[in-house]
This record gives structure tokens, sequence and C-alpha cells, in this order.
């Protein structure tokens, strides 16, 4: 599973990563999270509010922060 | 809605559970509000036994009385806005400027610029996601002009402060200068000068709209997520701003300005000493406040605060990924050029 974090480093780009390493982790998935902070790569998702969530290749959340059961949820989907 | 947003509720209707503790909180705050003024003149004065006529004494009182009032504004209305706020996005934004030529579309931006949710943070990847959807460049500089310019903590902080006519001059001077500049931008035609790979940039995929799928639980939730954000971010502007405030409240003598800054420097200085200054409106709103106590008038005063909250050297840095210097020094002139005229109007006129 890839996961990606679009997101300039702001604090909440750094609060949504957080929770899902929280979340892959109670789901006990092996995944990698990689921090995506070229705006130039972010915006060629398609995206425009950070922080986002990409998971195998498609964008999940955007613009908020969502907690751990939420992202879950979207893993379990994906 | 539910297609879009399988793993949330559709939004519920929102119950009393809801809007009880909300009815009960805006109580408490119109109270509170009333209360501050009495309050520290009770516990500093009476209390305590400072001295009103003392500058230590007016100092303190500004100081104690000021913070409150702002902290308390900013809350209440940051929660207000970003609830609002939240039937809103970027995405929704771009869609409705998809169409638009320049005119009519510079008009749209900039007054969606000031309803649209927009981080500072965000201002380069919303730059590519217009420009690559085929926004028009000034149509985007509109947008990105009028959101951080416009912003709902100056416009309430202004009305709370100066009152509902100096907050309605603000959104309308700030909104002419978003519509002019990026008119004035788009007409010299300054594409050449966007770095190219903003133009080579593919959009995948179908955009999610972050407006959509919420309930009301989660839109408070955002609401009291985005104070807190807010709050910490900038109370040491707060308490700086308040603090020169203060200083200038207490010490510097009263219509000093009055006596020392009629003339026609006055509002470029501002400019000049705004434009590299980087707080926010919340640090730089006390020291307005003060400013204007001690004469300086109201067209510079506001001149001096927009070329703070408008143009910002972090802000630039930024915009380089994706603008060349010369677009960028373009832009800062343009802008500032607008912020100039307008300080000389009201200047004029007020």
């Amino acid at each position: 599973m890839d996961v990606k974090i679009l997101g300039s480093g702001c604090a909440k780009c750094n609060r949504l990563e957080a929770a899902t390493r929280t979340a892959i982790d109670e789901l006990g998935l092996t995944a990698e999270i990689v921090h995506v902070t070229d705006p130039g790569q972010i915006a060629s998702w398609g995206v425009m509010s950070t922080p986002a969530l990409v998971i195998d290749d498609e964008v999940v959340l955007v613009g908020r922060v969502a907690n751990a059961p939420e992202i879950a949820k979207l893993l379990a989907r994906a | 809605m539910n297609t879009d947003a399988p793993t949330r509720a559709p939004a519920e209707k929102a119950g009393p559970r809801l809007w009880v503790p909300l009815v009960g909180a805006t109580v408490v705050w119109f109270v509170l509000y009333q209360v501050n003024l009495p309050f520290w003149d009770w516990l500093l004065y009476d209390v305590i036994g400072l001295d009103q006529a003392t500058r230590l004494g007016e100092a303190i009182h500004f100081f104690c009385y000021d913070v409150t009032k702002i902290a308390q504004l900013l809350t209440g209305v940051i929660f207000a806005v970003t609830v609002l706020r939240s039937f809103m996005s970027v995405e929704r934004t771009r869609a409705l400027l998809g169409g638009r030529r320049e005119g009519a579309g510079n008009v749209a931006a900039a007054s969606l610029g000031v309803i649209t949710p927009v981080c500072s943070c965000s201002a380069v990847p919303v730059f590519i996601g217009f420009v690559a959807a085929g926004v028009p460049l000034g149509v985007t500089l509109s947008f990105l002009i009028a959101s951080p310019l416009v912003n709902e903590v100056a416009i309430v902080l202004l009305f709370g402060l100066f009152g509902w006519q100096v907050a309605a001059l603000y959104i309308a001077a700030g909104l002419s200068i978003a519509i002019v500049a990026g008119f004035v931008l788009g007409r010299l035609h300054l594409e050449g000068w966007v770095e190219p790979f903003v133009f080579e940039t593919t959009l995948r995929g179908k955009p999610i709209d972050p407006s959509e799928g919420l309930s009301w639980d989660d839109r408070i939730a955002m609401g009291r997520e985005e104070v807190a954000t807010i709050l910490h971010k900038i109370w040491p502007y707060l308490l700086v701003g308040v603090g020169l405030g203060a200083a200038i409240h207490g010490w510097m003598p009263a219509d000093w300005f009055a006596a020392h800054a009629t003339g026609v420097f006055g509002v470029p200085i501002a400019v000049a000493v705004g434009v590299p200054l980087y707080s926010n409106a919340a640090g730089v709103m006390p020291l307005v406040e003060a400013l204007h106590d001690k004469g300086l008038p109201m067209g510079t005063v506001l001149a001096f605060m927009m070329s703070v909250v408008a143009l910002s050297l972090p802000e630039m840095i930024l915009l380089r990924r994706v603008l060349t210097p010369k677009l960028i020094a373009t832009f800062v002139g343009v802008v500032a050029s607008g912020i100039l005229a307008i300080g000389f109007l009201f200047n004029a006129i007020l």
C-alpha cells in the first residue's frame, strides 16, 4: 500500500501524517508514508487545499485533518 | 453526496443537542464582551490602585483591555467564519471562475477571494491549480490578492475598534485593489514570466470538494480547531502589537502625528514600512488603533495595515516557486501602488 500526505509542511499537515500513522499501526498494515511538499507535485494531484491524503494514487481526503478512525476506514476501503 | 464520501455520515439535521450549547456560548460571549471595560477599570484602578492619570496606569489598562477584547473578537469571529466558510471551498471557487473572462472574472475572483477559505500556506498549489485549469493569470492574481487583504479578522477588528463605516470602507478599498491590480497585471500579459512548469502541469483525477459531505458536528469541530490554531499562531504577534500600542498610547504625546505627519509623505512611508513587515491583522490592529489615536490620519493607517497583511516577504518567497522575480516585483509594485492610491484617497475624503 502506498500512502502519501500532500502538504506544505504546515502544522495541520503534520497532524494528518500522525493520525495516518496511528491508523496504519492500528490496522496492522505495512505501508510507507511519503510526505510530498513540492507545490508543483501537490498541484498535479489536482489538490489546492492542503493537507490531502493519497492512498494508492487516489486522492481520498482534501483540505482538512481527519482523525485516525476515519482514516482507518479510508485505508480499509483501498 | 453519499457516493463521494461513503465513509462519512450524510449531513444530519442540526438538533437541540447542537444549538443549545451554541446559543449558550453566544450569550456568554456577549456578556463577557460588555463587562470587559468595567472589569479592568475596577481591577486596575479600584482594586490594585493604579492611577488613571499616569502614563503607566493608562498603558497597563490599554494592554489588558485590548488583549482581552481582541482575543475575544478573534475567538467569536474565527469560529463563526470558519463554520460558514466550511460550505465554500477553493475547488468550488475554481469551478465558478473557470469560464470567466477578464473584467467580470476579476470582480468575481476578488469577491470569492473574500469568502473562500484559503490557508496562506497553499497559495502556490492554488496558483498552479487555477492557472493549469485555464483560469486567466490576472483573474487568478485578483483572487490571491483579495484573499489575505480582505480577511475576516481584519474586517471584524476594524468593526470592533473603529465602527462599521471604517470596516465597510476597508472592504470596498481591498476589493478595488484586488480587482484593479489583477486586471492591470492581466492586461500586461505576463504569462511569459510565470515558471513554465505551471502551464505544463496536468491535473490528475477528479477534484474532491472538501466542503461536501460534512455534518454540523464536523463543521463545528472545524471552527473550534481553527480558533485554537489561529490563536496559537498569532498570540506572540498580538502581545507584541498590543504592547507597542500600549507604549504609544501611554508615552507618545497626543496628536504627535497630527503635528508631524500631515504631509504627503505619510502614506508612502506607511507603505514602505508596512510591506517588509510580517505580521497579521491581529498583530497590526492594536498598533493601528494607537497610531490613529495619536492623530495619524485614517488613510495612512489603513494603507499601513493593508501593506502589512497583503504583501509579505515569506509569501513572496513561496510564490518564487511559480513566478519569476520580474513578475513578483511587478506584482508588489502594482499592489503597493493600489494601496498608496487608496491611502491618499481616504486621507483626502475623510
